[in-house]
């Protein structure tokens, strides 16, 4: 009985993991212009995509990861600079409309470039599990936590401690004011699309040894990230990391203890309690906006 | 001597314009999920009959008449197979409809081709196609039901009788999952666990151990396909699970074995002919066709064969076939020719219609297979 519910958990902290990776990337993005980019879950298909197309050509592993975050990263420049910054001063909505297009748009190419098929990317660590009685975790699992654990540590420091950092907190809190002490607003848009496009990236090649990867992989994956980001208030990367892991938490106890027919149903209906009773989610900050 | 011209001139237009209609080409129509969701299905079905539609022609075509293809992609959408079929009906008037890649697509051409009183041979799975049987509809690809029995047939056989079942939550793995309670009682199985799984599921180590921990339970049967049931195979191998595992015919194809890695060994799942053409035995009566069918796809497309593109050979060359013995392209002949198909051997068995068979396969088709050394076997 306590190994069954330990492998719920095992199961639970596997795929909140991968939302919590995927929540991440989120909540720069929105940090910086209010934008929800429903590409994001574009940037991790292309980290998982290009290192599989990598490793297969016969390049090294450490190296074919270097240059598929590297790629995501470039797709987040390019879809910053040749779609969004074009749009001007467009609302918010408009953004991120763009975004749904430009996510479609990248599924297309990689469907051309890369295949319709799925692959799978070598465990970093071997694939034999790791045993806890009957219950078994696998160590891939474990560089997702890490991973996750690192990346939001990396940010906190970037935002909180670094010019740069700070001038994207600027311009996000006042676009204006941020421009009249001198801060180029449109670098920092760039900076934030290149750098959530890399923690993208990152969380692709990470998480694709067990998800597998094909070009639409991402859909599911932005889509259960963008519940996990909203479950830990926008635009908190903490709040990102819990929210990830409370989701797949959940999603494995009610496949586990009610039904896994259900088990589909739990970020959706969590979503609509999340904006009914506390639409800044769990780690949001409480604004209180002058009118 | 300029009227002799003219009279000339007239004749030979005439013969010409004569000639033209005796040569007049048979038109096949086809819409097909090229791109999409289904678009692995409808890819290698559309290649196929490119390439034998082209090698028929090369040798002379049939009943002296070349063979125009008329496709089209309906993006895994059926309301575009909708209106693609209506098309081909009233504007390219085609004499025969070999195509409809999925159940969906499919359904949404039934009403039309019923209608619209033509041949229409589907590529699509679901028992729902020939059942209850439509006068002008037939279909190549087994059902998920035989599917079910063959599995079945496999586990009474090494005295399985209560299983689990995780069944995905798609359109396939739904219909699967139906299909599998409907016939278990027929082979004295009881399914002791019932569990779901999405298509995208990152783990299903839940599922498993709920299964494995179901007092009595012997086996394992999974209905999905794509990368879920890797995903499963892969949590299979990670919780060095005991139980035997079947899947279906899903995932009968290269990419699930190297998906699921070693733990795909042992696993057993039932599949056309086609997959194992070079470990059929030779006295096998499908042995010569799905060698051929492999080597004639492989050297053009450079890829793997999988049975769907053997769907797309099946129904074309029935259609050929009935309209040889019909010898014309009249529809409700060609219609009658179809139905009287027996003994034609194609890359998904030997398929004999009826008035009430609008498939003709018997569970002789599926072989039972089980992945050995990272290939495929014909399991004892």
């Amino acid at each position: 009985m306590l190994s069954q519910a330990l492998q719920f958990f095992f199961s639970g902290l596997t795929s909140g993991a991968i939302y919590a990776l995927a929540a991440i990337g989120f909540t720069i993005i929105y940090n910086s212009s209010g934008v929800i980019n429903f590409a994001q879950g574009e940037f991790i298909m292309v980290g998982g995509v290009v290192a599989v197309m990598l490793t297969d050509a016969g390049v090294p592993l450490p190296l074919a990861i270097a240059i598929a975050v590297a790629v995501a990263g470039i797709v987040g420049l390019l879809l910053e600079k040749l779609a969004i910054e074009p749009a001007g001063n467009a609302e918010v909505v408009t953004l991120i409309i763009i975004t749904i297009g430009a996510s479609i748009f990248i599924q297309g190419v990689v469907q051309v470039v890369f295949g319709k098929g799925q692959r799978a990317l070598p465990p970093f660590t071997g694939d034999k599990p790791i045993l806890f009685g009957s219950a078994s975790l696998l160590p891939q699992s474990l560089w997702m936590i890490g991973t996750g654990a690192l990346i939001v540590l990396m940010l906190a420091w970037f935002f909180g401690r670094t010019r740069l950092g700070k001038a994207v907190l600027a311009t996000a809190h006042n676009r204006l004011a941020a421009q009249l002490v001198g801060i180029n607003t449109r670098h920092v848009l760039a900076v934030s699309f290149v750098l959530s496009a890399l923690v993208g990236g990152v969380a692709g090649v990470v998480s694709a040894p067990i998800t597998l990867t094909s070009y639409d992989t991402g859909i599911m994956v932005g889509l259960k990230g963008f519940v996990a980001a909203t479950l830990g208030g926008l635009g908190s990367g903490a709040g990102a990391v819990v929210g990830g892991l409370i989701l797949g938490l959940m999603e494995a106890l009610v496949a586990g203890y009610v039904s896994s027919a259900y088990k589909d149903a739990v970020p959706f209906v969590l979503i609509i309690l999340i904006l009914f009773f506390m639409p800044r989610g769990l780690f949001g900050e409480r604004v209180t906006e002058r009118v | 001597m300029l009227k002799h011209w003219v009279r000339m001139a007239a004749v030979a237009a005439l013969a010409t314009a004569f000639g033209a209609q005796a040569q007049a080409p048979i038109k096949i129509g086809t819409v097909l999920s090229i791109t999409g969701p289904a678009a692995f299905l409808g890819d290698p079905e559309i290649k196929t009959l490119q390439l034998y539609i082209e090698k028929i022609n090369a040798a002379g075509g049939v009943l002296g008449r070349k063979i125009e293809l008329y496709s089209f992609d309906d993006g895994s959408d059926a309301n575009r197979a909708n209106s693609f079929t209506k098309r081909l009906i009233e504007e390219d008037k085609v004499d025969i409809i070999v195509g409809g890649t999925t159940t969906g697509s499919t359904m949404a051409m039934v009403p039309l081709v019923e209608k619209a009183e033509i041949p229409f041979i589907s590529l699509a799975g679901a028992v729902v196609i020939i059942e209850p049987t439509k006068k002008w509809v037939f279909k190549t690809p087994h059902t998920d039901r035989m599917a079910a029995e063959k599995v079945y047939e496999d586990m009474k056989k090494r005295g399985f009788s209560k299983i689990g079942l995780l069944a995905e939550n798609s359109g396939f793995g739904q219909s699967g999952k139906k299909e599998s309670h409907a016939v278990a009682a027929k082979y004295g199985i009881q399914i002791v666990a019932d569990e779901m799984y999405g298509p995208k599921d990152a783990d299903v180590t839940t599922q498993l151990t709920k299964i494995r921990n179901t007092p009595g339970v012997q086996a394992i049967l999974v209905f999905g396909f794509g990368q879920g049931p890797a995903v499963v195979t892969k949590n299979y191998g990670q919780l060095s699970l005991k139980l035997p595992l079947y899947q279906s015919h899903g995932v009968a194809s290269a990419e699930y074995i190297k998906l699921s890695g070693k733990a795909a060994e042992g696993v057993r799942l039932p599949a056309a002919a086609l997959l194992v053409a070079d470990v059929l035995p030779k006295t096998d009566p499908q042995k010569p066709v799905v060698v051929g069918y492999s080597k004639a796809y492989r050297d053009r497309f450079k890829s793997e064969v999988s049975t769907f593109g053997g769907h797309a050979y099946d129904g074309l060359m029935i259609a050929v076939e009935a309209i040889k013995r019909a010898k014309s392209t009249d529809k409700a002949k060609v219609r009658d020719a179809i139905e009287q198909t027996k003994g034609f051997i194609g890359t998904g068995g030997v398929v004999n219609m009826s008035a009430k068979d609008h498939m003709g396969l018997d569970l002789s088709a599926f072989r039972m297979l089980e992945i050995r050394n990272g290939g495929w076997t014909l399991a004892k």
